[in-house]
Order: structure tokens, then C-alpha cells, then sequence
């Protein structure tokens, strides 16, 4: 399979990320999306490094999932935060600091 | 090359399905199942472009341990009721989407890049393999690989701090129990210092109320002696 169908699944897939980022309100299935975008990203660096012959692509691809886990990690934190604060699970109703 | 093909697109589409999937289910739970078939299927992508390792490791990471995350801490807040999405980005979502999309698509139309539409480089035997990963960690990306670390440190330690429980919002009956002990009746008091001892019907009072302090008498110091 040549590179370019592997840039287009991963754009589409970026695309569907985003549009769900927007679209959802429940803030997990945002992060599942954020999820869905940095492996988008994932994807594409991977199929550039089989592009080059280069495996620096792959390094990269392995640092953005060591930053997924981090972020994942701290979102589901602040998740089971607001859940103990009996704070609405929505990311509309969290806007205190909105100003 | 048909087998290519074929297992190609069987993963593109289970990935595609997976990323609609978290996106349109209305349940949480089941958004995190369809990522997890997402996952499976980007894994066998990286599989077809010979990056053994980060195909290892996405499935062990994400499909193993991130996705237990992502189970807990649903299956704790619970599903949530049924949110309706927003009414202006639920219409101006999509749209931006559909816009990404087409200037993704342009942006990789107009490429220069010559590769694009070629098999990608000659593959030399070894590439993507942990040896070849493990070496570039260690004497070319030296730097980030220990950044990650700490990053993941700190990571682990925000997340116990942010998600532990605080002291001060609702009253902890534990701390409360351990401050406020009820004292026996005629200890601590005027009365003990005096070497006055406890009346009987005071001890028939406090038997009454059952308090679990009722001995009064055995571990009292020599009445008769008295410092």
C-alpha cells in the first residue's frame, strides 16, 4: 500500500477526533477523543518514518504515547474530582473559570 | 501484496469504525469499548509499516493498561445520564470538521513529497524492532527518553493528588472519632485529683448508657496510694 492511503486514514481519523471534541459534552468520551487525535498524529508519524526509512518517526510516535498516558492519567484525575465534588459531570456546567 | 491490501483495508475500516463509535455511542462505556477496537486496528497498521515495537506497545499501553483506566473510572462515576450535546457546536462541530477534512486533503494533494505515493523506503531487515528502538533511546534520544520519565512522575503524582480524598469538604467521621473520644466519667477530673472515687449510681449511669469505656475501676491507679 503506498503512504498516501495511510496519511488519509489518519486525517480522517484526526477529523472524527475533533469533530467529537466539539460535539461531546461528557468530559471521559472528550478525552477518548483527544485519545483518537494524538493517535491520528501516531499513525501519520509512523507511516512518515516507513516513508523515510527513518525510525526517529517511531521514537516520536513512542514519546506522544508516553504524553497520551500522562494526559489520560490527570484527566481521569480531575474526573473523579469533580465526581466527588457532586459537580455536574459536563464540561458546559464547569465554567467557573470562564470570568 | 493482495494480502496487504486485504489486511490493510480490514484495519482502516475497524479504525474508522472505532474512532465513529466513540464518538456517536451515547453510553461512555460503550465509547471506550469501540476505542479499544480502534486500537487493535491502528496497532495492526503500524504492524503493516513495520514498527513491530510501537505496535507491542500501543497494544499493551492503550489496549491494556489505559483502557483499564478508562473502565475504572467509568464504571465509578458511572455512565452518567445521557447528555445531550450543545446547540450551536453541535452543529458547528461537524461543520469543522468537515473543513479539516477537506484541508487535510489538500494539504496532502499538494504535497511535494514524492514518497507519498511510493511503498516508502527499501526495508532493511531490523528496522522498527526493539534492538533498533532500544539503541535510538539510549544514544540519540537520550534526553527525551529521561523527560519522559519525570513527565510520567509527575503525571502519577498529580493524578493521586488531584483524585485523593480532601479532608475539610464533607466531615470525615474517622478524623472526628479519633479527636472526640469520649472520656469515662470521673476521669481527668477535680474529683479523680482529689482521690474522690466514683459513685455507684454514676457507674450504674454510665453502664446505662453503654459507653465502651466501662471500667471505670481496673485500670485505675492504687486508690489508696494516690501519686
Amino acid at each position: 500500500m503506498n503512504i498516501g492511503w495511510y496519511l488519509s486514514v489518519s486525517a480522517i481519523i484526526f477529523c472524527i477526533g475533533a469533530g467529537g471534541v466539539l460535539v461531546r459534552r461528557n468530559p471521559l468520551v472528550v478525552l477518548l477523543c483527544l485519545e483518537l487525535m494524538l493517535n491520528a498524529a501516531n499513525l501519520a508519524l509512523v507511516a512518515f518514518a516507513r516513508m523515510w526509512g527513518n525510525e526517529d518517526g517511531q521514537i516520536f510516535a513512542l514519546i506522544v504515547m508516553v504524553v497520551a498516558a500522562c494526559e489520560v492519567t490527570v484527566g481521569l484525575g480531575l474526573v473523579v474530582a469533580i465526581y466527588r465534588r457532586r459537580l455536574p459531570i459536563d464540561v458546559d456546567g464547569l465554567n467557573e473559570l470562564q470570568g | 501484496m493482495v494480502f496487504t491490501a486485504i489486511v490493510f483495508f480490514i484495519a482502516a475500516i475497524g479504525a474508522i469504525t472505532g474512532a465513529f463509535g466513540v464518538v456517536l455511542l451515547r453510553n461512555p462505556f460503550y465509547s471506550v469499548l469501540a476505542l479499544a477496537v480502534h486500537l487493535v486496528s491502528l496497532a495492526a497498521l503500524f504492524l503493516l509499516l513495520r514498527a513491530e515495537f510501537v505496535a507491542a506497545a500501543q497494544v499493551i499501553v492503550y489496549a491494556g493498561a489505559v483502557m483499564v483506566l478508562y473502565v475504572f473510572v467509568v464504571a465509578y462515576v458511572g455512565g452518567g445520564e445521557q447528555l445531550a450535546s450543545g446547540g450551536v457546536l453541535r452543529v458547528l462541530g461537524p461543520l469543522f470538521a468537515l473543513a479539516l477534512a477537506i484541508e487535510l486533503c489538500i494539504a496532502m494533494l499538494g504535497a511535494g513529497l514524492k514518497g507519498v505515493n511510493s511503498k516508502g523506503a527499501a526495508y532493511v531487515p531490523g528496522f522498527g524492532s526493539p534492538r533498533s528502538i532500544g539503541e535510538l533511546f539510549l544514544t540519540k534520544f537520550l534526553f527525551p527518553f529521561e523527560a519522559a520519565s519525570i513527565l510520567l512522575l509527575v503525571a502519577a503524582v498529580g493524578a493521586v493528588v488531584l483524585a485523593r480524598r480532601r479532608h475539610g469538604l464533607e466531615p470525615d467521621e474517622q478524623f472526628e472519632r479519633q479527636v472526640h473520644v469520649p472520656r469515662p466519667a470521673w476521669t481527668g477530673t477535680m474529683a479523680e485529683a482529689g482521690g474522690l472515687t466514683m459513685p455507684a449510681h454514676a457507674e450504674e449511669r454510665t453502664l446505662v448508657e453503654g459507653e465502651p469505656v466501662a471500667t471505670p475501676t481496673s485500670d485505675r491507679p492504687d486508690q489508696e496510694g494516690g501519686w
